[in-house]
C-alpha cells in the first residue's frame, strides 16, 4: 500500500491505496466520486476523463502512485448542481447530454480544448473531442454546445 | 477478468540515478512511463510483470533540446510535448505528424516516445518516422550509457537490444532533412485514434530528377519497425520512370512480409504498401 496524496477539485486528500490502483477506481471507490465514468477501461472511450495539472487524461490508464504531489480535476470540481460551469450549461441547452454516460469525461475535454483554443474551428473541436465516444447524441449536439460555450465565453469579455 | 492491483507493486524513486540503482538491484523490475501500454494489459488482466518502477515525472528523461544541428529528445517526451514544439515542427514535421495521430489527445498527453520504442511493436507510428530522419539512440543503465543506430535497435517481433536494467534514454536527430522531400501516410479504419493497418514514412533528396538520398520505413509492412533497404537501392541514384516505379513496387513486395491479423489482411497491406510506395514516387 502506499499513501497518495494530492490536490482533488481544490482540496488536499490522502489515500492509502495498492500504487497500482487505477486513478479511475481510486476515485469511484476510494474516494466514491462517481461522477468519472468507466467505459472501455482500456483507452479508447474517454467517459473516465479527467485533468491532471491542467492536461486531460484517461484515469482507467494512470496508475495512482504517479499522482502523488499532482493536481486532479473531476467533473465534480467544475460546477455543481446549484451553479453549473457554462460548459455544463451550454451542453444542457443544446442538449448535447442525453444518457449522459459519456458527459463527464466531454464537458472535461471541452474544457481542456477551450483552454488552448478559446474561439476553436470545427475541426479543433472535432480532434480535441476525438477521444471521447458517444453512442447516443450523434456528436451534432455536442459540437454546438462547445461552439455556444467559446460564444458566451468571447461575448462575456 | 480484470487483475487484482494488490498483487503488484510500484515505487517512484524521483531520479534517473535512483531509478538505474533499483533496476540494476532488481532486474525483475518493469518500467512504466506514461502508462498507456501496461495499464491497457492490467486492465484486462494480462500485465505479465508485477514488480513495477514509474520513470514518469522525470525530468532527466522529459526534454528537447537541439546542439549543434542535432536535436535530441529524452524519452520521456510525451506526443503532446512533441506537438507543440517549434524546432520539431521546422526540422521533422513528419515525427509531428505521427504524434498527432498516436491515439486520442488524453493518450498523446501521457504516452511517450520511449515507451512507444520500447514497446516495439511492428504498427507503431513513431518508429518509421525516426527512421527515415536517421535516428540513433542512447541507451542507459548502472553501467554506463551506449549509442547505436536507431536502425539496429529491433532485433525481430517484440525483441530489442534493451538489457535487463538498460532504459532507453533518448533519440537523437541530424537536423539536415529540411531539404528533403518528406511523406507520411497512414491507413487505420479511420483517420483519428485507430491503430495503423499500415503505415509508410519516406524522405528523399532530389538533385534534379535524380534521387540523391532515400530512406523508406513503414509500419506493419515487416516483424518489426525497419528500413526498407532493398526497394531503397532500386531507387537510389535514378531518375524516377514508370520502369523504375514497376521495379520499385516488385522490390518492395518481395522485401516485406505483412501479415493477416485482426486489423487487416496480408494481400490488402501488400497492395496498399504498393499504393503508397507510388504515391511518394510520383510526388518526387
Ligand atoms: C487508445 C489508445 C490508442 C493508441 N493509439 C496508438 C497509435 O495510434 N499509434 C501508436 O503507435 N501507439 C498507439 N497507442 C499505444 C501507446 O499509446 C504508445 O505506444 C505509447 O507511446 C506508449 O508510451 P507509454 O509511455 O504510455 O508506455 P508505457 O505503457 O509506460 O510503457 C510501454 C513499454 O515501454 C517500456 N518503457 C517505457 N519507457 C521506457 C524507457 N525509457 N526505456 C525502456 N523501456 C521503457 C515499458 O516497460 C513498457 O514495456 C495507443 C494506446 C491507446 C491506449
Ligand atoms: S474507460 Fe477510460 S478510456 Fe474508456
Ligand atoms: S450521451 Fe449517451 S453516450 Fe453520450
Amino acid at each position: 500500500m502506499s499513501i497518495i496524496t494530492f490536490t482533488l477539485n481544490g482540496s488536499q486528500v490522502s489515500v492509502d491505496a495498492p500504487p497500482m490502483t487505477r486513478l479511475l477506481d481510486l476515485l469511484r471507490e476510494h474516494l466514491h466520486l462517481t461522477g468519472t465514468k468507466e467505459g472501455c477501461g482500456e483507452g479508447e472511450c474517454g467517459s473516465c476523463s479527467v485533468l491532471v495539472d491542467g492536461e486531460l487524461v484517461n484515469s482507467c490508464l494512470v496508475p495512482s502512485l504517479q499522482i502523488q504531489g499532482a493536481t486532479v480535476t473531476t467533473i465534480e470540481g467544475l460546477g455543481e448542481q446549484t451553479h453549473l460551469h457554462p460548459i455544463q450549461q451550454c451542453f444542457l441547452e443544446k442538449g448535447g447530454a442525453q444518457c449522459g454516460i459519456c458527459t463527464p469525461g466531454m464537458i472535461l475535454a471541452t474544457h481542456h480544448l477551450l483552454e488552448k483554443h478559446p474561439a476553436p474551428t470545427l475541426d479543433e473541436i472535432r480532434e480535441g473531442l476525438s477521444g471521447n465516444l458517444c453512442r447516443c447524441t450523434g456528436y451534432m449536439r455536442i459540437f454546438e454546445a462547445v461552439q455556444q460555450t467559446a460564444k458566451l465565453a468571447e461575448a462575456g469579455k | 477478468m480484470r487483475s487484482d492491483v494488490r498483487d503488484y507493486t510500484l515505487t517512484a524513486p524521483g531520479s534517473l540515478n535512483a531509478v538505474l540503482s533499483a533496476l540494476a538491484a532488481n532486474p525483475r523490475l518493469t518500467p512504466v512511463a506514461g502508462g498507456t501500454e501496461l495499464m491497457v494489459a492490467l486492465g484486462v488482466g494480462r500485465l505479465g510483470p508485477h514488480e513495477l518502477i514509474s520513470l514518469h515525472r522525470l525530468k532527466e528523461l522529459r526534454f528537447i533540446e537541439e546542439h549543434s544541428g542535432i536535436l535530441t529528445l529524452g524519452a520521456g517526451t510525451t506526443f503532446t510535448d512533441i506537438r507543440r514544439n517549434a524546432t520539431i515542427a521546422r526540422e521533422f514535421p513528419l515525427l509531428v505528424q505521427t504524434a498527432a495521430w498516436t491515439g486520442s489527445i488524453a493518450n498523446q498527453n501521457r504516452g511517450t516516445l520511449g515507451g512507444n520504442i520500447a514497446n516495439a511493436s511492428p504498427a507503431a507510428d513513431s518508429p518509421p518516422a525516426l527512421l527515415v530522419y536517421d535516428a540513433t539512440i542512447e541507451l542507459v543503465s548502472a553501467n554506463g550509457r551506449r549509442t547505436l543506430p536507431y536502425g539496429e535497435f529491433h532485433l525481430g517481433y517484440k525483441k530489442t537490444v534493451l538489457l535487463p536494467g538498460e532504459l532507453i534514454y533518448a533519440v537523437r536527430l541530424p537536423c539536415r532533412f529540411a531539404k528533403h522531400r518528406q511523406y507520411v501516410r497512414k491507413v487505420g479504419t479511420r483517420n483519428a485514434q485507430a491503430i495503423s493497418k499500415i503505415a509508410l514514412a519516406a524522405t528523399a533528396l532530389m538533385d534534379g530528377a535524380t534521387v540523391r538520398e532515400i530512406r523508406l520505413a513503414g509500419a506493419s509492412l515487416v516483424d518489426r519497425p525497419a528500413r526498407l533497404h532493398a526497394t531503397e537501392a532500386v531507387v537510389l541514384g535514378k531518375a524516377i520512370t514508370p520502369e523504375l516505379r514497376t521495379l520499385a513496387a516488385a522490390a518492395l513486395a518481395s522485401e516485406i512480409k505483412p501479415i493477416d491479423d485482426i486489423r487487416s489482411t496480408a494481400k490488402y497491406r501488400m497492395a496498399v504498401a504498393c499504393n503508397l510506395l507510388d504515391e511518394f514516387l510520383l510526388s518526387l
